[in-house]
């Protein structure tokens, strides 16, 4: 079959030339687009956070201001937006400070292991509820403030983390990670800087329903 | 599976011990999977002792180090066939690596199952869980995997360098080199979770949708060589051609993991493009498949013999390969692969499913049957024959994995339409779509055919333990 071919499309030669060119181009694409993608998702600066340019994932100083999830009627889709200054866990946060945090957090969920019951960004198990937005889950406004004694929604967040045992919601109940007082505030401050990532719309409608209280039918309020 | 390697070369004799260590991470992988289901059903069942997270990470990582093992296994097995070297270069070196990796993998479990979890430090990704779901594994092991893959490499590398080079082997030299390098991409730490994703997918998806399924393009091609006495040219240039297209479509189909971790808008479409190409590629090894074994079954049959299988139940887990592979990675990653459907399926019980029948049919079935081919080898059978306990291992395992894969779609669809299009996801929706009767009713059902797979499971084992004295026996 190498020698004499009747035609190309039994000749090994040109199906492994062909292999290795297709290969090689589909390579160099995935090369160009990396270095694309990876200046777009570099964490933003404090100064472009602080002059309103909008990066795709702002700096860790975000955590010092009003988060919202808002529908852009240009893209068709829920986006991130990034208000005015609020106090989080009572002060505001420098840019050394807000970075530390972020890097206590995002230390802690890897190593409590959250992605294997919890997904971030959709990736992870299905065993708990995504974590992308939680920082603006309805839960967190009036209910588990309540329940957990505390008057902030990250105040209640850390208390949570701390002690799930204590606020059960449903039957299955986050277990208790040990995680310290300190180790919650970075948890937190990790998820409050999650829910300000461009996330292309995901997830879709979140919370929606209940926000606006239109259940409708059998849960009509 | 357990003894008569003596004679073998000291390359099989290798891959035996690999299969062996395959086989029991195997059962620990479905045990593991047994706990986590039964979690969902009773939600208290060792709360605070084995929690769901530990024993999903257990489920998931005893998969993926038994698959790992026994596609090692089946390079030291195909090894001196394709090269025409016994003694691979350094083969001591490769036996060292070996138990090196045994010991390592044992210090993992040990402590991923009786420390499970440590403070925000540095020191716990280094030594205790890097907690990032397949690659959990801490750093201290990553450095250890690599030195051993670069043991097993250089083994394989050099052993081809010197002997015959097959198309079969040089895909498969390629392959490794990729499939080892792209390893390094997970080994590093991020505070910014969208890059930690980003590379994240170059591990997985780069291996399950790319270098693994090629690996698997080479492995049918050897099994169809040793089990058929198929045509080599003809085996080779398909397989040039799966190469062509397996990488043609999963290199960029990377795209669709892309869709909703911080990345551009424009993976988007080339996401959507090239992984919908994905199931292409799986269809021609399917077709390529059934039709040598047909051609080569008219062969004997011109001759006058009965048939052309020269190993029975390995020609039935690769023939289960073939269509696993098309329906569990092709069907059913196809339907949430588009953005304007995976929108509401991406992190539900719909990807479940999908990893669910992907594994299984995609690799799961082509390592057990190289491991067939081992024991047939071992014994020196001409003609193994499949036994009844053969036969009752694939009927449970292929039967209980589809029902999962059913139970799990079905408690896909519930989630998708009930917690993301209705409620809109977020916590109180998650939760009213989990507790409603129709999803408990999937997740019972999913754990019934857990159980059915386990059975089927302790089929496959004791039919391992003792296929190859039978079968010598009987010639």
């Amino acid at each position: 079959m190498a020698k004499n071919n009747a035609s190309v499309w039994t000749s090994i030669r040109f199906w492994r030339r062909s292999a290795a060119w297709v290969t090689g181009v589909a390579v160099v694409l995935l090369i160009f687009l990396t270095f694309d993608t990876m200046s777009q998702i570099r964490m933003g600066t404090d100064k472009e956070l602080e002059q309103g340019i909008k990066r795709r994932i702002p700096a860790p100083t975000v955590i010092n201001h009003h988060i919202d999830y808002k529908y852009d009627e240009k893209r068709g889709m829920e986006v991130p937006v990034i208000g005015k200054k609020e106090p989080f866990f009572g002060k505001e946060w420098s840019p050394k400070e807000a970075r530390a945090l972020l890097h206590l957090g995002k230390l802690t969920v890897q190593a409590k292991n959250c992605m294997d019951c919890h997904t971030l960004l959709g990736n992870g198990a299905y065993y708990a509820p995504d974590l992308t937005k939680a920082w603006l889950d309805p839960m967190w406004e009036k209910t588990m403030p309540a329940m957990t004694g505390k008057k902030t929604k990250e105040e209640a967040m850390a208390e949570f983390l701390m002690h799930p045992g204590q606020y059960r919601t449903h039957a299955r109940a986050m277990p208790n990670l040990k995680i310290t007082p300190k180790e919650a505030m970075g948890v937190v401050a990790f998820l409050k800087h999650m829910s300000s990532i461009d996330t292309n719309g995901f997830p879709r409608g979140f919370s929606k329903v209940i926000k606006e209280g239109k259940t409708g039918g059998t849960y009509a309020k | 599976m357990l003894s008569k390697t003596a004679h073998l070369s000291p390359s099989k004799q290798l891959a035996m011990n690999y299969f062996r260590v395959a086989i029991v991470l195997f059962g620990a992988q479905l045990l593991f999977g047994l706990l986590a289901g039964l979690q969902f059903l009773f939600p208290d069942f060792l709360y605070n002792v084995l929690d769901f997270s530990v024993n999903r990470m257990l489920h998931i990582n005893a998969l993926v180090v038994w698959m790992l093992y026994a596609m090692l296994g089946s390079v030291y097995l195909m090894l001196p066939d394709e090269t025409g070297i016994d003694h691979p270069v350094a083969i001591g070196l490769g036996k060292l690596a070996f138990w090196v990796l045994t010991a390592a993998v044992t210090v993992v479990v040990l402590v991923y199952l009786f420390i499970q979890i440590g403070p925000g430090k540095e020191s716990t990704i280094w030594f205790i869980n890097e907690g990032r779901e397949y690659l959990e594994a801490p750093r201290w092991a990553d450095f250890g995997i690599v030195v051993v893959v670069l043991i097993f490499y250089a083994n394989v590398f050099f052993t081809y360098m010197k002997g015959k080079k097959t198309g079969i082997m040089t895909v498969m030299v390629a392959d490794l080199l990729a499939l080892a390098g792209l390893y390094l991409a997970g080994m590093f730490y991020t505070d910014n979770i969208s890059v930690d994703q980003y590379w994240w997918w170059w591990v997985i998806h780069l291996w399950v949708e790319a270098t693994w399924e090629v690996f698997v393009g080479t492995l049918a091609a050897y099994g169809l060589i040793k089990v058929l006495n198929a045509k080599r040219e003809i085996v080779e240039m398909w397989l040039w051609i799966e190469v062509l297209m397996l990488f043609g479509s999963g290199i960029l189909g990377l795209g669709h993991h892309y869709f909703w971790i911080g990345t551009p808008e424009y993976w988007w479409e080339i996401g959507a493009l090239f992984s919908a190409l994905e199931p292409v590629p799986l269809v021609a090894m399917f077709v390529h498949v059934l039709y040598d074994w047909g051609k080569e079954q008219g062969h004997v049959q011109a001759e006058g013999k009965r048939t052309a299988i020269k190993n029975g139940p390995a020609i039935a887990w690769i023939s289960i390969n073939a269509f696993g592979n098309f329906l569990g990675a092709g069907i059913w990653g196809f339907f949430h692969t588009l953005p304007q459907v995976n929108i509401y399926t991406h992190g539900t019980q719909f990807t479940a499913s999908h990893g669910h029948l992907a594994f299984f049919g995609a690799y799961a079935t082509i390592l057990i049957g190289m491991m067939y081919l081992g024991i047939q080898e071992s014994y020196g059978i001409e003609r193994m024959k499949a036994t009844f306990k053969s036969k009752m291992a694939i009927v449970l395992i292929t039967f209980g994995v589809v029902g999962m894969t059913v139970a799990l779609t079905i408690a896909g669809y519930e989630q998708v339409l009930v917690e993301r299009a209705e409620l809109g996801a977020g916590w109180q929706a998650y939760f009213t779509a989990q507790n409603l009767p129709w999803y408990i009713q999937a997740q019972v059902w999913r754990e019934i055919m857990g159980v059915v797979t386990f059975v089927g499971f302790v089929y496959l084992l004791w039919d391992l333990l003792t296929i190859g004295k039978k079968e010598a026996a009987a010639e």
